[in-house]
């Protein structure tokens, strides 16, 4: 179950059973809805945007282990950043989740490098995407639902 | 918990032992069953999407290529006649299939969703006007249910469902009571695609002629399952599709009752389904060719004719008797796996069973099933409103066929055992 462990690891896992940030964000100021309806999953991202400053964020709904776990653990990580900042993380781990991690590859992702795994599950990818392009979405203030089912 | 599952049909069946089917050689004469995946032994579960091909078929496919390729009804030479006359043999191979009363009751098409949207485009649209009705149930597949919302959007008239109830059973005398003076069809699938339900389609045809409304039965996921006769359901409109009965994919049958083809408008325009066009006025062709505008797909026909002839060899009774053992099987070692929780236990079911596991998503539960050779499907099988009915996102589901063994049973409860260790 090499590859098995590969995609599930221990702090994907602990993320999906225990996730942080799972709230509605009181005085959120920004929220956007991701739904890929094909697997059922389904979330809503909440930020506190201050300027261009991520103040807080926090999500809800229910998915995969994968997809729930990129939530959680985008949270923490996107808290406190600019929208810059995010943008940049999202495009790292966009690349991590797509390419997988090229020997010597230093990403710079910390604990979100846990999911490089999910480059050798192609069709896992939108699942590990799907809090991501709902935060994108949330920033950019738009209203209609997205989806990472034809990415 | 324990469902006992019911014969899916109503015929008289020998209760002995089947000694006569060999699983292990109807195994090989599929030749995709014996590759690997991922290393492992293939496990295929996924054939309410669709089934696996014997080599009858495939070479079927081979040989009209190879010898026998022409388009069909329009040459004078050899070759066309000889493929106009195999196309033409494969309709009465179908029609034999399901006992129509004859073979302009049987029109080609691209597959299931095809044969509904001809009919409610066709009947629906000469049919249904503004403040009627249209009723299905709600287990229908999504292809059961659009044509009918494009219909009754454009003609202001009105979708009335009939409830399931927790098991995954229609209601019936809910059903009864929807059907009203202003019901003009009724739409309802034989077996659920997403529940394996095999809906009473005596008593709901009954009920619907005592009314004189038609009834369309999407019959997808039952005739690879078992025998079905149309004129013993005295159905008015049955769909079906090859592929998911060990045919090609791309072809797909409508009957329909004579009288009622007769009366439609055609669906589609082009060749074949004209006797004579003038830029002033067409006059179309005899049944079924009035609904089969274009060259149609003959090997797909040739195919599918083959696929019946083999499963003519086996016996559709002996495969439902043989299936029915497989299925309470699976039933009751799914069953027994603690967390696992089956969705839809009707009392009748065929081929399907769909579960859910607790704390773990449908479609990681597939992922992992996958890494063991185990083709299942997670979703919500082209059914959201059922998903909403009990509330869950998807499920996971496995769905058979007559070559499926214990012994990949078993390989499924070993998976899912493995997804529990994953997730403990």
């Amino acid at each position: 179950m090499a590859e098995l462990r590969d995609l599930y690891q221990e702090v994907i896992l602990e993320h999906s059973k225990a996730p942080r940030n799972f709230r509605e964000l009181a005085g959120a100021n920004k929220h956007a809805e991701g739904y890929n309806p094909l697997c059922g999953d389904h979330f809503t991202v909440y930020l506190n945007l201050e300027g261009d400053a991520i103040r807080d964020i926090t999500f809800q709904g229910s998915g995969c282990a994968i997809s729930k776990a990129s939530a959680s653990m985008m949270t923490q990580a996107v808290k406190g950043k600019s929208k810059e900042e995010a943008q940049k993380i999202f495009s790292a781990f966009h690349k991590l989740v797509t390419a997988g991690r090229a020997n010597g590859d230093k990403p710079g992702l910390g604990k979100l490098e846990a999911f490089s795994g999910v480059s050798e599950f192609p069709v896992r990818v939108k699942c590990a995407t799907l809090a991501w392009h709902t935060l994108q979405a949330a920033l950019e203030g738009k209203q209609e639902p997205v989806s990472t089912e034809s990415e | 918990m324990t469902t006992a599952v019911k014969l899916p049909t109503t015929e008289s069946r020998i209760h002995v032992v089947d000694q006569a089917f060999d699983v292990e050689k109807i195994r090989g004469d599929f030749p995709i069953l014996s590759r690997d995946v991922r290393g492992k032994k293939l496990v295929y579960l996924d054939n309410a999407a669709t089934s696996q091909k014997p080599k009858a078929v495939i070479d079927a496919l081979s040989r009209y290529y190879e010898e026998g390729n022409a388009n069909v009804h329009r040459g004078v030479h050899f070759l066309s006649e000889h493929a106009t006359g195999e196309h033409e043999r494969a309709r009465r191979t179908v029609q034999k299939f399901i006992n129509a009363a004859h073979s302009n009751e049987i029109v080609f098409v691209r597959g299931t969703t095809e044969a509904i949207n001809l009919v409610a485009q066709s009947y629906g649209r000469a049919h249904v006007e503004a403040g009627d009705e249209v009723l299905i149930t709600g287990m229908e597949h999504h292809s059961d249910i659009v044509p009918w919302q494009l219909l009754c959007d454009e003609k202001k008239a009105k979708l009335r469902v009939a409830p399931i109830n927790d098991k995954g059973e229609l209601v019936l005398s809910e059903f009864e009571k929807l059907l009203s003076p202003r019901t003009k069809i009724v739409a309802v699938a034989h077996v659920s695609n997403a529940l394996g339900t095999v809906n009473p389609l005596a008593k709901i045809v009954e009920l619907a002629h005592a009314k004189n409304i038609p009834v369309l039965v999407d019959g997808a996921q039952a005739v690879p399952h078992m025998k079905v006769d149309v004129r013993a359901l005295d159905c008015d409109f049955y769909a079906f599709s090859s592929h998911k009965m060990f045919g090609p994919m791309g072809v797909g049958i409508l009957y329909g009752k004579n009288d009622l083809l007769e009366a439609m408008p055609p669906y589609q325009g082009g060749g074949e389904m004209i006797s004579s066009v003038t830029f002033e006025k067409t006059l179309y062709n005899k049944l079924p060719f009035k609904f089969e505008a274009g060259t149609p797909d003959v090997s797909g026909a040739i195919g599918l004719g083959a696929a019946i002839e083999y499963l003519n060899g086996i016996g559709m009774d002996r495969i439902a008797h043989y299936e029915h053992e497989l299925l309470e099987y699976a039933t009751e070692r799914l069953s027994a796996v603690p967390g696992v929780k089956l969705i839809g236990t009707a009392k009748e079911r065929a081929g399907v069973i769909s579960f859910v596991l607790e704390g773990v998503h449908p479609h990681d539960i597939g992922t992992i099933l996958d890494q063991e050779g185990i083709a299942v499907r997670t979703g919500h099988h082209c059914a959201q409103p059922i998903m909403h009915r009990f509330g869950i996102p998807a499920t996971a589901r496995a769905s058979f066929a007559f070559y499926n063994t214990k012994e990949e049973v078993n390989a499924l409860v070993a998976g899912i055992l493995k997804v529990k260790e994953v997730f403990a």
